[in-house]
């Protein structure tokens, strides 16, 4: 960040970044507001990228308008009345549903119209769980969170995952056709298929925030500029159901995640695995704050596979050395998930648990109970687990063997290259 | 990154609910540090403008940003806040010693575990 230009007496801003940071804050109010005022998801968006560029033209030769986001929204609506009355297709849709778009009359002047401010909390859950719609892919259904939600160009989306800007277009462009074809109207989810709906939300936002949290591809460990959005999101979405512990137990499971960011990496950008992080490095402040909305999410009745995560997170963060972390208390977690749901992944982890207890012998016929399992095909940490087990055991050998093929099958350089070293170690007897 | 938004006290902050401008001065209490000697200074202090009357410590993306939400405050009577981006421990770079680090852990542990008491 540079320093600030100050012209006398006006604000220190600049205008194009103002537009950025307008509409990081209102995009997503603005393309809810126009979904439900033309019940199309795809229109609203291209209504709001057309005024975003009328901003971005604009703002730098006018100065920034005194109320912004009633300019964003009041331009994005007479372009897309323009838009409607241009497109024969469009208009006729458009004039057989009852739209709330006016489609005759004088159009508004600048900055008339004005986000509903009883109703956009609403409008904005609505398009989380449109843009998350089970009718979706995953990939798409990332791609419009990111794009509709917290407001990321499709650049920038492509950018964090590593992939070209067709590919994310072409994501974007494929989820707006399929919420056309099926028909999907903008409306929140049915009582009765809320809590599925619900489920479906969170899991794509944890999605986002894991891509950033342990990029599966490239030589970047973490990108957490992603993670960050994900904890954006999420933040949003709990503020919007408070009453859901499920919601509030992602928020606190990615707060406590997130705290270790700034331990995971070492000086030459190399991953530091949990129990060799420097925990002074922990971020207290977001620790706290995942404590306290676990304690909530807890209070709300929370038993789902989020808050018990948020659980085993939490037991970490409690313990101020690698010694003192109660085991036992997080394989009783483990138990729990596992009982919700079956995963070898979560098995695994749980394994992980029992070896810290102090019994590697029976995590090592746990995990070799997963070897046969064809879901844990091509995981690179089964080996890494087991050969962590292994060289607990004595057993440096074969601990070796299964490092260099945990190794072979990561995508992350970075992580390859510690996986070789500790293979290294074991096949010389040293434990590391 | 993070900042932190003050909020200066004003006469009408100093009315109503809030502690008048006296009793605020006579509960400040000013440090300053110079050398190994660290004084500790009692108000009342000169003005108000050099009071801070509450804050808040947002995460944003940049200056912009915060910029951007601290218009959104519904103050209109005058006031005045102050963005000063928060200086995070690793910023230090190599002036933080790992011993500075493990102090400061060490207390921020110790106050936690009081609160918590």
């Amino acid at each position: 960040m540079g320093p600030i230009r100050k012209p006398a007496g006006t604000a220190a801003e600049t205008p194009s970044a103002t537009v950025e940071a307008v509409w990081r804050i209102e995009s997503a109010r603005l393309i809810a507001t126009l979904s439900r005022l033309t019940g199309d998801v795809g229109l609203a968006e291209d209504m709001a990228q057309d005024a975003l560029v009328a901003a971005l033209e604009g703002w730098p030769r006018t100065g920034v308008p005194d109320n912004p986001s009633a300019w964003l929204i009041t331009t994005a609506r007479n372009r897309g009345i323009d838009r409607i009355r241009r497109d024969k297709v469009l208009r006729e849709k458009y004039e057989k549903v009852a739209s709330e778009m006016e489609l005759s009359g004088p159009e508004p002047g600048p900055e008339q119209v004005a986000f509903d401010e009883d109703r956009i909390g609403d409008d904005v859950l609505t398009l989380i769980f449109t843009a998350c719609h089970p009718e979706l892919s995953a990939e798409s259904q990332v791609a419009l969170t990111l794009k509709t939600l917290a407001g990321l160009s499709t650049e920038e989306i492509a950018r964090a995952f590593l992939v070209s800007k067709a590919t994310i277009s072409q994501r974007i462009v494929r989820a707006k056709r399929t919420l056309a074809e099926s028909e999907i109207r903008f409306e929140p989810p049915a009582p009765e298929e809320m809590g599925e709906r619900l489920g479906t939300v969170l899991g794509v936002v944890y999605l986002i925030f894991n891509e950033g949290y342990s990029a599966t591809a490239g030589e970047d460990w973490m990108r957490t500029e992603l993670s960050a959005e994900a904890l954006r999101l999420g933040r949003i979405l709990a503020g919007l159901a408070p009453a859901e512990p499920e919601a509030h137990g992602l928020v606190a499971l990615m707060e406590i995640q997130a705290s270790r960011f700034p331990a995971r990496i070492g000086p030459d950008g190399e991953p530091v695995l949990l129990m060799d992080q420097d925990r002074a490095r922990w971020d207290r402040l977001l620790i706290r704050r995942g404590l306290e909305r676990l304690e909530l999410a807890g209070e709300l009745g929370g038993s789902g596979p989020y808050f018990l995560q948020a659980s085993i997170a939490a037991c970490h963060a409690r313990a101020s050395a690698p010694e003192q972390t109660d085991w036992d208390q997080i394989v009783g977690f483990y138990d729990a998930l596992l009982a919700l749901r079956d995963t070898p992944v979560a098995r695994l982890n749980r394994a992980v648990a029992v070896s810290m207890a102090g019994d590697p012998g029976r995590a090592l016929a746990i995990v070799d109970d997963l070897a046969g399992d064809r879901r844990m095909e091509g995981y690179h940490l089964l080996p890494s687990v087991r050969g962590d087990l292994l060289e607990k055991l004595g057993r440096g050998e074969e601990a070796a063997a299964e490092f260099a093929r945990a190794a072979s099958l990561t995508g992350n350089e970075q992580e390859r290259k510690v996986l070789e070293g500790r293979a290294l170690r074991a096949s010389k007897g040293f434990s590391s | 990154m993070r900042c932190m938004v003050i909020v200066k006290a004003t006469e009408d902050s100093e009315n109503g609910v809030m502690p008048s401008e006296k009793d605020l001065s006579e509960m400040g209490v000013r440090l300053d540090y110079e050398g190994d000697e660290v004084k500790v200074i009692d108000g009342p202090f000169a003005e108000t403008k050099e009071l801070i009357a509450g804050y808040w410590i947002w995460e944003v993306k940049n200056i912009e940003e915060a910029i951007e939400w601290a218009k959104r405050v519904p103050f209109n009577h005058g006031e005045s806040t102050e963005i000063r981006p928060f200086i995070e421990p690793d910023e230090f770079g190599e002036e933080l010693t790992p011993e500075l680090r493990e102090r400061g852990a060490a207390l921020e542990a110790k106050i936690a575990e009081q609160r918590n008491d």
